[in-house]
């Protein structure tokens, strides 16, 4: 019941729209892009906690308790929420705007 | 139905009733209690009429499993929030900062960095594939009677285990800070769920976890600044003092951790080895992506951009929720910790177990009306998260295995419908039956379970049904199956369950966090066996790639918003 019968017709205008290929492109490098940022962030992280824990207790500075680990730590959740930001207001604007296109052109 | 509903709310008034003559009988708790009760009260009467107004606007499957596809993405960003933030993470996370100081924070990063990755490369695919559960998107192109079998089976053991958890943590939680028998507490939770589900579907199930997580963002707010004010808001003196406060605590944690001179901001001995650290890791992060509940969600929105709006902003109440919890961590350290009042001095614990954490501090810094409000609200917490559990639960049941598996997807909506509710009360009988069966045992593993099973059956196979043109209904099968088996049978032999839980000297796996096997076994199996698979059925698979890669990137095709 899922698969509506999409018209094979209009699937084929679509694919073979210059728009498509460029949305599709340009939407997969940029969401991979911001993966792999994610990532490279939360497992450098990982492992700095697994191999050299001490390294997070360094203060931040002589005089001071706080670790660099505290403000790394707000500073990883915070990255997370500005990496979406930053993803949905592209793909708000430049990426629906291109797909409004793709679907006006292959009516 | 209306008889089912009308027997429910009497058993629920009845244990009422009885709870407050048990605050009666208690007599030195009973002035906090009663506040607390209050709350609690208004709560469900709210939520109550929420789910009377809800059953009215529920007709279709549409409106059942997904409000009619409705929601805003700012109202599904906050519902997405009501869902994750378990009581589990409030008290949870908050205990282990006082516990054990900056471990807590590495759970918290763990939980929250899944959503940027659900962001940019599932959520609007989700969206766009399919109508009520994660099982449409694996079937749009596989092979529907075993893809729907199995995902339902990743659905089902991830929310039982997930509602025995909360069940067990909500049941304790409720004999401390209400004065209710065990037992009462954990069947009010799931009448209340049953009702919630069964007769507003997702509508009410929306509207319960928006209001939750509005009050619990304003009460942990609330307990984080008073925190902070207590050394003027300067962050310095804050933790200078928790640091100082920790020599004079009665906790037994805290006196091992001044004994042995440790530092509690920098992580301790909670991740010991590399292998579980990244094993942790990949659970939490790639869990979040594989629970049922959660994706549920965004079949909620009426489109892909709404969709993404939703993680954005979710992901925004997130993380600003764990700040909350690892200031509250630390606040309960500071004014907590040294306060004999707080302290049960014969176990070296807080009163009622360390997870009390967040309920003491907001007595210390709010006193009884401020204890009372956030112990309502932690009981919202719950109930918000079980609901959601138990909706995704029933969905795999009536959705996935009885209209599409056995029907075949010929079933008309009244009779599904019919189905899923019947579903809900099932789910729920169950989990009140375990939640019962389970009380005195250690249930601290089940959530960890669920995200690792989420993260090794249900990830992998939605995962690449999306990206990978390759995958085969055999692949997707073998990996899936390998996935959830081979997590079961690592966590049943590591320590937390083979020695904690069943009481044997040594655990036959030597890890506690299976993640990094039992994910790459079933991705290594879908590979596998989907390019060893030469059947005419897998190349038919494989054409159909294309017509879901236009649907997903566009969103041709895609399930709208309904009318009315």
């Amino acid at each position: 019941m899922n698969n509506d019968p999409v018209d094979s017709q209009l699937i084929q205008r679509i694919k073979e729209n210059p728009k498509y290929k460029e949305l599709v492109a340009k939407r997969a490098g940029f969401a991979w892009f911001l993966s792999i940022i994610m990532l490279v962030i939360y497992y450098a992280f990982i492992v700095l906690v697994a191999f050299m824990p001490k390294s997070l207790g360094t203060k931040i500075s002589p005089d001071s308790v706080i670790s660099v680990g505290i403000p790394l730590g707000v500073l990883i959740i915070v990255m997370a929420f500005i990496l979406t930001g930053i993803y949905v207001s592209r793909a708000n604007g430049q990426f629906d705007e291109l797909t409004r296109q793709i679907k006006e052109e292959t009516k | 139905m209306m008889r089912l509903s009308g027997t429910l709310l009497a058993a629920l008034l009845g244990f009422w009733s009885s709870v407050g003559w048990a605050a009666d009988a208690a007599k030195p708790e009973s002035s906090l209690n009663m506040t607390a009760i209050i709350m609690f009260f208004i709560f469900v009467a709210v939520t109550l009429g929420i789910t009377y107004w809800a059953a009215s606007q529920t007709k279709t499957t549409k409106d059942f499993y997904a409000a009619g596809g409705g929601i805003t993405g700012f109202q599904n960003g906050l519902a997405i929030a009501g869902d994750y933030m378990s009581a589990a993470s409030f008290l949870g996370i908050s205990a282990m900062v006082f516990a054990k100081g900056y471990d807590g924070l590495i759970y918290s990063i763990g939980f929250l960095v899944g959503w940027p990755v659900i962001l940019f490369l599932m959520a609007e695919q989700l969206r766009n594939l399919g109508r009520y559960t994660f099982a449409d998107i694996v079937s749009f192109r596989l092979s529907r009677v075993p893809i729907r079998t199995l995902s339902a089976m990743g659905t089902l053991f991830t929310v039982i285990l997930y509602l025995i958890a909360q069940m067990v943590g909500a049941g304790q939680l409720i004999r401390t800070l209400f004065g209710l028998p065990y037992e009462y507490a954990v069947v009010s939770v799931g009448a209340l769920m049953i009702l919630y589900v069964a007769f507003g579907g997702m509508i009410a199930t929306t509207w319960v976890q928006i209001i939750k997580a509005v009050l619990l963002l304003t009460g942990a707010t609330f307990i984080a600044l008073s925190a902070l004010n207590h050394t003027g808001f300067d962050i310095e003196l804050f933790f200078r003092t928790a640091l100082e406060s920790i020599k004079s605590s009665g906790l037994a944690d805290h006196k091992k951790a001044v004994a042995e001179n440790k530092d509690i901001f920098a992580p301790g001995g909670l991740v010991t080895d590399p292998v579980s650290a990244i094993s942790l890791g990949l659970a939490l992060m790639f869990g979040t992506a594989g629970l049922p509940h959660i994706l549920m969600r965004f079949f909620t929105v009426p489109n892909a951009k709404e969709a993404r709006k939703s993680v954005f902003y979710a992901t925004g109440f997130i993380g600003y929720f764990y700040i909350l919890t690892f200031i509250i961590g630390f606040g309960a350290v500071m004014m907590v910790a040294p306060n004999p009042q707080y302290i049960d001095a014969a176990k070296g614990t807080l009163m009622g177990g360390n997870n009390m954490a967040a309920i003491h501090l907001a007595h210390a810094t709010g006193g009884d009306l401020f204890l009372g409000f956030i112990s309502a609200v932690a009981f919202a917490t719950i109930l918000a998260v079980v609901s959601g559990l138990t909706l995704a639960g029933a969905s795999a049941v009536s959705h996935d295995i009885f209209a599409n598996a056995i029907r075949g997807g010929r079933v008309d909506e009244r009779t599904e419908v019919r189905v899923s509710k019947f579903a809900a009360l099932g789910i729920g009988m169950i989990a009140i039956y375990l939640g019962i069966q389970f009380e005195k045992q250690n249930v601290a593993f089940m959530v960890g379970l669920a995200f690792a099973i989420a993260a090794s059956a249900n990830f992998p196979i939605l995962f690449l049904s999306i990206h990978w043109k390759n995958l085969t209904t055999r692949g997707a099968v073998v990996g899936g199956t390998l996935g959830l088996v081979t997590t079961v049978v690592m966590v049943v032999l590591s320590k937390t369950v083979w020695v904690d839980v069943l009481g044997n000297k040594t655990a036959l796996f030597p890890y506690k966090d299976p993640a990094i096997f039992s994910m790459t076994l079933a991705f290594l199996g879908c590979w596998v066996f989907s390019k060893l698979d030469n059947s005419p059925q897998a190349a038919a698979e494989r054409a159909l790639f294309e017509a879901q890669s236009v649907r997903c990137e566009s969103g041709i095709g895609a399930a709208g918003a309904a009318k009315h």
